[in-house]
């Protein structure tokens, strides 16, 4: 189930990074394209559990680490948006995915040759101004005066360290208009549907079996 | 991609704003139901530390559809529930 994957880099390097699978060579497979940073740590075991509910329904499911993320040690700060799809789609290929599931700010890798969902996706813009008002609040908090403009013009040109997470220049720049990439047969699973508040706005990771049921009910047919 | 709830009037918003604060902060939603407009927020409520008010204010934006500025924010309006209710009406008001 755990095991890892080899993707190679834009210079032709390879890296090795982690991968979760349940893969029993089914007919379906999904794809998924994490949550990022924080939310990443908040939703990941109810990923996995999504995941589980997926096996038992006959449906193989590939959770990869992208470089930079979880456990990956490749360096967060070289990473960009291009590199991340460009991996996504290795991996789409690599597995023989076809559907992804691409969680929050996941949603923006997700191949557009799959069919799949966009589980309540979050455009790369509101991602960066919720981080960005994070560290203004907090600094704000420590007596220092900091402005969300001014950070981003330093993190256009610099790279920026928002809530823990080095983002290099180009990401930020990037993510600046970044948009889940809406591909015909890929369809919106918004908040409401699975009958709770986002389990990304907790204050510590959490679970909650009843959400999980419900996404893992639509992915594999029988849900709303 | 996320809906905006079409908020007609005072009644309307103030069931959004509670449900809004109890989704963020994981309160039962009978605590949420009671505040009143001097009930205490940021520095009454342990669960609202800064980063939960970050998180607050981008849900506010996500599903009020407003733009909450830096400047905005000040000590007031997160103070109490009347505070914040007064603050959302008026970018409600000029959205």
């Amino acid at each position: 189930m755990i095991s890892t994957w080899t993707l190679a880099d834009p210079d032709g390097n390879s890296s090795e990074e982690l991968l979760v699978a349940f893969d029993r060579g089914r007919d379906m497979r999904v794809l998924i394209s994490p949550a990022w940073f924080d939310e990443a740590n908040k939703l990941r075991r109810f990923t996995i559990e999504v995941m589980r509910r997926l096996e038992k329904a006959g449906i193989d499911s590939f959770l990869p680490d992208l470089p930079g993320c979880n456990d990956s040690l490749a360096p967060l700060e070289s990473q960009t948006l291009a590199g991340w799809r460009a991996a996504m789609n290795d991996a789409a290929d690599r597995f023989g995915a076809t559907h992804v599931l691409g969680i929050r700010a996941g949603a923006l890798l997700a191949p557009v040759h799959l069919p799949g969902w966009h589980y309540a996706s979050q455009s790369g813009t509101k991602l960066l101004r919720a981080m960005l008002r994070a560290r203004t609040i907090s600094a704000r908090e420590a007596g220092r005066e900091e402005k969300a403009e001014a950070l981003l013009t330093l993190g256009r040109s610099e790279g920026l360290t928002l809530g823990g997470w080095p983002l290099g220049a180009a990401l930020i720049r990037e993510l600046e208009c970044a948009e889940p990439l809406q591909a015909d047969g890929h369809s919106e699973i918004a908040q409401s549907v699975l009958g709770g508040p986002g389990l990304w706005l907790r204050a510590e990771p959490d679970e909650d079996a009843a959400q999980a049921d419900a996404l893992a009910a639509i992915i594999a047919g029988t849900g709303a | 991609m996320n809906t905006v709830p079409s908020i007609q009037n005072d009644a309307a918003l103030d069931r959004e704003l509670k449900g809004l604060i109890a989704d963020v902060l994981g309160l039962p939603a009978e605590q949420a139901a009671v505040f009143e407009a001097d009930s205490g927020l940021f520095g009454h409520l342990p669960e609202l530390d800064s980063m939960a008010v970050a998180g607050l204010l981008t849900e506010m934006e996500d599903r009020f559809g407003i733009v909450i500025e830096d400047d905005d924010v000040d000590g007031e309006m997160l103070e109490t529930y009347g505070g914040l209710f007064a603050f959302a009406k008026a970018k409600l008001g000029t959205a």
